[in-house]
Parts: C-alpha cells; structure tokens; sequence
C-alpha cells in the first residue's frame, strides 16, 4: 500500500502547479493511472483525501482515468489493448509484442475554484 | 438549481441533503439541461470514475468560479529523475544493477547468499538490502566478500530512488561491477518506483503456487528476468513446472527464466554464469 506515498506525491505537484497559476482551491484532481502503473485507483482515492486534508485542495473530487495496457505488436505492426493474462497481440496473436501503453501515471489537471468572496469583489 | 444539493450554484456551501444518491433532470443556470445522480461514486460515459467525497461541493466544469489547470505532469517524476541518475552513476563506473523484487519468503536472500559465496574471487559484488525493519538481512550477507548496506523502510512497502542514492556511493567502492538491490518482499509496489537498476529480477518460489504471474501481472511484465526458486521443494508442494512457465511466459512472452534450488546448489550454475557474463 504505497498509494499514500504516491498521493502526497501528487499533491505536492498540483499544490506547486496552483500556486504557480495563482491560488485558489482546487475542487478535483484529475490523474490517469495505467493498468501496469503498480497503482492501484481505489487504494488511490482512499489515499487522496488523506494527503488532501489541511491543503487548499481538501476535499477535492479525485477523477481516475483507467489506461489499459496496450502492445505494439513487432510482426504485423498493430496497436492493441492486452487481454489479460494473455500479452500477446490482439490482431494476430503473435507473443513479440512491446507494451506501449499502461505503464503511466500521471496528473492530469487540476478545476480550481477561485473563493467566492473573491468573485463578488470582497 | 436544485431543491435537493443546491448543485449549479457558484460558491454553494455543497450538498444539504444527508443522502448524496438522487437523480435529478434541469437546467444549469441556462445550460443544457441533463440528468444526473449525487452517488458518492460514479461512471462518465468516456469511462471515467470517480468518488464525491460527503460534504463535497459539486463542481462541475459548468461553475462560472472554476477554471482547468492543465499540469501533465508524471507523479513520480522525481523518482525517476533520481533513477536515472543512480543509473547514470553506475554506468560511469561500469557496473550492473539488478533489483530483486518478489514476495516476502520466496528466498532473495539465501540466492544472495550462495550467489555472493560463489562469485567470491571472481567478481566483485555489493549488496543493498531493504526491509520494513531490522538488518537481520544484512547479517546474512555480510563477511561474503561483499560491502553490504542495509535500508530499513519502517513502513514503505518498496525502496525508493532516493534510499538508494543516498547510500550508492558507500556501498558500492572502486572494483565493484554487480550490485544485488534486494527490494523489500512485496510483489505489488516495488514494480511502480524505478531504482536506477538495469534490470528487475522477479523470483517466484515454488511454494508459492504456478500462478502468481497471472495473479501480479505487473511486476512480471517488467522483469527482465525471473528465477523459480526452492526447486529442491518442487515434489513437496506438487510443483507443476509447465504451468508455471506458461504463466510466466503468458504475461511476459520471451522472459528468460532461471530454475534453481540455493539450498542444494541444483540450478546455480547457470545463473552464476550468468552474472559472470553480466559483469563484464
């Protein structure tokens, strides 16, 4: 269960990617985590509002887009997601195949709200 | 806006209802109206999902206050700065890096052990070795011709780039040419955080069962190489040599996989040889 390590992690950059924009609090995170990232999106948004807690982005909605595996297959050129167990390609079914997709996780975006007291002019 | 979570209104103080799951059809201060639901968690059409923590205020990219900060920014990218400049370290000093990641138990450090006894005199090895606590590991490895440097992680479930910089340079000294990092036993979070090695060892023992591969896919897909090991108990637990291959093979096409016993020696020549290869 290293996903706390991970969150903190990414918060630290969408904090850093915040304060560079100019503040405010962000209400959701966006992030794409890969099938083969060794991270796992539930344990990731348990994780989040922990890391989350005491920052400007507490309780922010954290959006997880799944990225399948994919494999490049080296004898008929096709790009093609992995039927697990079986990586191998998907077209012809060929086992030298080279994973170029899944491994990723990374922050995507960041919604921020800028406070209302802001907006009316307070 | 609605009566029940006062969603679409800018700077609302969030859901009022106690129960999130409703659904609901309007229109969004003059926006097209749709019909969504408050459960806590949820699926997008483009197959996205995503938990509203309670007490959430409902954003959605409609609110007049909220704007998109594009970061595209990989989370663990300073790992992976630190990783390829450990790596760049041994490159420079000509020596080969080897990450060993399995279950806890599945014996990385008696094929550490023997394989540092028998490559004693003949290339030169160092060792660094984590675990969640105590340096019992590192008492095993040592006085076998090898430095060795033992990382406690207190909690972390894997090394990091960083625990492994921080000591390279005390462990591995002038004429080293293979350093063993023993991850910490854990077949799950060592395959997320690059060291700097050249290549990922993943052992799997035979009392583990033949279909580990199938059941961790990840840290097989990006082992360079695996190592059956405890053949010496094959016959015990009923061991079947096929499907485990199969497994391994139906994961990872093509990877190379060493079949050894450490206790009895059966097997170790072939890997030995190859380390030996390796450092040149």
């Amino acid at each position: 269960m290293h996903e706390l390590s991970i969150a903190e992690a990414m918060l630290e950059q969408a904090l850093a990617a915040l304060r560079a924009a100019g503040g405010g609090r962000v209400v959701r995170l966006r992030v794409r985590v890969g099938e083969l990232s060794g991270v796992d999106p539930d344990a990731l948004a348990f994780a989040v509002p922990v890391a989350a807690r005491g920052t400007e982005a507490e309780g922010a909605q954290l959006e997880v887009v799944r990225c399948p595996a994919r494999v490049e297959c080296e004898v008929c050129g096709a790009t093609t997601a992995v039927e697990w167990p079986d990586v191998r390609c998907g077209h012809c079914g060929a086992d030298r195949v080279r994973i170029v997709d899944g491994r990723q996780l990374r922050l995507e975006s960041l919604d921020v709200e800028t406070p209302a007291a802001a907006l009316d002019g307070g | 806006m609605c009566e029940t979570c006062g969603c679409g209104q800018s700077g609302s103080a969030g859901p009022t209802s106690q129960d999130p799951s409703h659904d609901h059809g309007h229109s969004h201060d003059g926006y097209e109206p749709h019909v969504h639901d408050h459960a806590l968690s949820h699926s997008h059409d483009d197959g996205t999902t995503h938990s509203h923590g309670a007490g959430v205020v409902n954003s959605h990219s409609q609110d007049r206050a909220a704007r998109r900060i594009e970061v595209g920014a990989d989370v663990l990218a300073a790992n992976a700065e630190l990783a390829a400049r450990n790596r760049a370290w041994l490159n420079e000093r000509g020596v080969v890096a080897f990450n060993l990641v399995s279950s806890p138990g599945s014996g990385k450090t008696l094929l550490l052990e023997r394989t540092l006894d028998r490559l004693r005199g003949r290339v030169r090895c160092a060792v660094i070795t984590g675990d969640v606590r105590t340096d019992r590991d590192a008492r095993r490895l040592e006085g076998r011709g090898a430095p060795v440097r033992q990382i406690e992680t207190l909690s972390a479930c894997h090394l990091n780039a960083d625990q492994i910089a921080r000591c390279l340079s005390e462990v591995v000294d002038e004429g080293v040419r293979l350093l063993f990092i023993e991850n910490v036993g854990n077949l799950v979070c060592p395959a997320a955080f690059d060291l700097g090695e050249h290549m990922k060892v993943v052992l799997l023992s035979v009392t583990e069962g033949e279909d580990k591969p199938l059941k961790y896919p990840a840290v097989f897909v990006g082992a360079g190489l695996a190592v059956i090991t405890k053949l010496d108990l094959a016959a015990a637990v009923g061991w079947d040599r096929a499907a485990a291959l199969q497994a391994i093979r139906s994961v990872h096409p093509g990877l190379f996989t060493f079949e050894l016993s450490a206790r009895t020696g059966e097997g170790m020549d072939a890997w030995i040889e190859y380390l030996v290869k390796a450092a040149v």
